[in-house]
C-alpha cells in the first residue's frame, strides 16, 4: 500500500487516488505551428524513467484535486508531493 | 545434442540420471557476432532459435542481464489464444497458434501445450453483440470462435455464479476452443536448448550498459562483461525497453507497468478452461498441479519493481469471487509481479529503427507469453532479411505518428489507465 501526502488533505492511502501519468510532459503551446513529432511526443512517447519520477495523481476520493508526486519507480518510495500548479525545482 | 526420448530416459536410469548432457552451455562472450539479441526471455530465445533454424544464422549471442526465463516468461499466467478482432493481431496470433501446436515436437521438449479453450464471459446484451462481432471477425481470419448462450456456458462452467440477483449476470460468452495454456518455463528452456545446440551463445549475468553507433549504424554493444561487436542487434527486453532506449536517445510509445498474478492452494480438478470475467479484468485457469492461476489489472502506475501492492490484488480477486464464488474459500499460495512494456495502443512493436542494424521488439502489454513463437519467428525474419514480414508489418514503430494504431479494445491511448 502506498501512502500519498496530499498537499491539500494530508497523508492518505493509495486507494483514494487515481494515477495520471508522467507530469513532466508539456502540451505544445497554443497558437503555434505544431509538428507531427512534437504532437507524437506529447501524446504517445514517454521516458518511463527507472528511479525518480515526477507524476500526476488525482485525489479522486478526497479533495478531487490533481497533484504532483515525486516517486521512485523501482522502490515505490515517495519523496515529495506538490500542488498541481507548483513549479518543481 | 542428446535427444529427449523414452529410450534415453530408460538408458540414463541405469546410471542414476547422472550422465545427462547440460541443456545449454555457459560460454564466454566472443569478440564479435553476426547478431546479438538483448534479452534472454521467451521472445529473445525464440528469436535466436528461428534465426538459426529458418535463416541459417548461427553466429548469434543472447545477452541476458539475469538468468534465462527469469523475467516475464517465468512470471505469466501461461494463456495462449488468438481471439483478436483486428486482422493484424488475429493473423499474427493464429500463425503463432500453429507454432504452439507443433512446438513440443519441434523443440523435442514437452511444453505441455493444452488447448483447453478460453471463454470470455459476457454480462449484457451489448457485450454479446460485441462478442458476436469479434467472433465473426475471428472466423473470417480462420480462427475458431463459438458464441455461447447462458445455458451453454452453464454446462461448461457450472461453478460460475448463475444466480439471478447478481450485479453482473452471465448472459453468455465467446469461446475459442483451440486456445489454451502451456508450461511457461519449458518454453524458455526448450528454445534455449535448441538454440544452444545450433551454435547460439547464451550469455547470462551480462548487463548491457551501452551501444556503439557510428554514422547511423550499429557497431556493437557494451556490457558488464566487455564490449561485443555486432553487425545486427535486436532488443527484446519487455519491461526494460525504456532503459535501453534511453541509452540510444530514443523515446518510445511505451511505459513500464507492474502486472501481478497469483495462484491458490492446489485443489482437485474443477475448471477445464481458461475463463475471463467480462465486467472487469480477471482471468483464471487451473494448473496441472491443481492451483487456480489468476490475474487481472495492472497496479496502475509506472513501476520497475517486480512485486506488487495489495489494493490491486484485492480489486482483482473481488472480481474473481463475483464470477466464481467458490474462489473465496481457497487460500492464496503465491503472488508475484512482472514489469510490462505497455504500448500506447495495447499492441506490440516489431520493427526496424532509425539506426541501421538495430531492431526493436516490445510493447507486449498483457499478452507477451502467447506471442512467444510468432514474435520470435517474425523478429528473426525482420533481423535476417532487414525488412518486416507481412505478419508484423502492422506492428510498426511509426504507426503512432501516422495514426495507423491497432486499438484492439477501442479504448484509445493509454489503454491501461482506468
Amino acid at each position: 500500500m502506498l501512502y500519498i501526502n496530499c498537499p491539500h488533505c494530508g497523508m492518505r492511502s493509495q486507494n483514494e487516488f487515481s494515477y495520471g501519468g508522467d507530469a513532466s510532459v508539456k502540451r505544445p503551446e497554443l497558437n503555434k505551428e505544431v509538428s507531427d513529432q512534437e504532437w507524437d511526443d506529447f501524446v504517445y512517447n514517454r521516458k518511463s524513467l527507472r528511479g525518480k519520477h515526477l507524476e500526476l495523481w488525482q485525489h479522486i476520493s478526497g479533495c478531487r484535486q490533481w497533484i504532483k508526486v515525486e516517486r521512485d519507480t523501482a522502490t515505490h518510495e515517495i519523496f515529495r508531493t506538490f500542488k498541481a500548479d507548483e513549479e518543481v525545482a | 545434442m542428446q535427444k529427449y526420448s523414452i529410450f534415453n530416459l530408460v538408458k540414463n536410469a541405469f546410471s542414476n540420471h547422472e550422465n545427462w548432457d547440460l541443456a545449454w552451455k555457459d560460454p564466454t562472450p566472443k569478440e564479435e557476432y553476426d547478431v546479438v539479441i538483448i534479452g534472454g526471455g521467451g521472445h529473445g530465445l525464440a528469436t535466436a532459435y528461428y534465426l538459426a533454424k529458418e535463416h541459417n544464422i548461427t553466429n548469434v549471442a543472447i545477452i541476458e542481464k539475469g538468468w534465462i526465463g527469469g523475467g516475464n516468461v517465468g512470471r505469466n499466467t501461461t494463456i495462449i489464444r488468438s481471439n483478436y478482432m483486428h486482422d493484424e493481431n488475429g493473423l499474427f496470433s493464429e500463425f503463432g497458434m500453429d507454432l504452439w501446436r507443433k512446438m513440443s515436437q519441434d523443440l523435442n521438449y514437452n511444453v505441455m501445450f493444452s488447448p483447453r479453450g478460453i471463454i470470455n464471459l459476457a454480462h449484457s446484451d451489448a457485450q454479446m453483440n460485441a462478442y458476436a462481432r469479434r467472433g465473426n471477425s475471428m472466423r473470417l481470419n480462420g480462427i475458431d470462435a463459438v458464441l455461447l448462450n447462458r445455458e451453454q456456458v452453464k454446462e461448461i462452467i457450472p461453478m460460475a455464479d448463475f444466480s439471478e440477483n447478481v450485479r453482473f449476470p452471465i448472459f453468455g460468452g465467446l469461446m475459442q476452443p483451440s486456445a489454451g495454456t502451456a508450461r511457461h518455463d519449458a518454453v524458455a528452456w526448450g528454445y534455449a536448448r535448441q538454440a544452444d545446440s545450433m551454435g547460439v551463445d547464451i550469455i547470462q549475468n551480462c548487463e548491457v550498459t551501452g551501444f556503439d553507433v557510428a554514422a547511423g549504424k550499429i557497431k556493437g554493444i557494451r556490457t558488464s562483461r566487455g564490449n561485443i561487436k555486432a553487425k545486427k542487434v535486436g532488443i527484446c527486453v519487455a519491461g526494460s525497453t525504456n532503459i535501453l532506449a534511453e541509452k540510444l536517445n530514443m523515446t518510445l510509445p511505451i511505459e513500464t507497468h507492474l502486472l501481478q498474478a497469483c495462484v491458490s492452494e492446489p485443489v482437485k480438478p474443477v475448471l477445464d478452461n481458461v475463463v475471463t470475467f467480462g465486467a472487469g479484468h480477471f482471468y483464471v485457469s487451473q494448473s496441472d498441479k491443481g492451483e487456480m492461476v489468476m490475474g487481472g489489472d495492472l497496479d496502475g502506475y509506472n513501476s520497475y519493481a517486480q512485486r506488487g501492492n495489495l489494493p490491486t490484488l484485492q480489486h482483482v480477486l473481488t472480481e474473481g469471487i463475483a464470477m466464481m464464488p467458490f474462489l473465496s474459500k481457497l487460500k492464496m499460495l503465491r503472488t508475484w509481479g512482472g514489469i510490462m512494456d505497455m504500448s500506447m495502443d495495447g499492441s506490440p512493436i516489431i520493427d526496424k529503427t532509425h539506426i541501421e542494424g538495430l531492431y526493436l521488439n516490445c510493447g507486449w502489454c498483457y499478452g507477451g507469453f502467447k506471442a512467444t513463437p510468432a514474435s520470435g519467428w517474425t523478429f528473426a525474419h525482420t533481423i535476417a532479411q532487414d525488412r518486416v514480414h507481412e505478419l508484423n508489418a502492422g506492428y510498426s514503430l511509426n504507426r503512432f505518428s501516422t495514426g495507423k494504431l491497432i486499438d484492439e479494445k477501442g479504448l484509445g491511448t493509454k489503454t491501461w489507465i482506468s
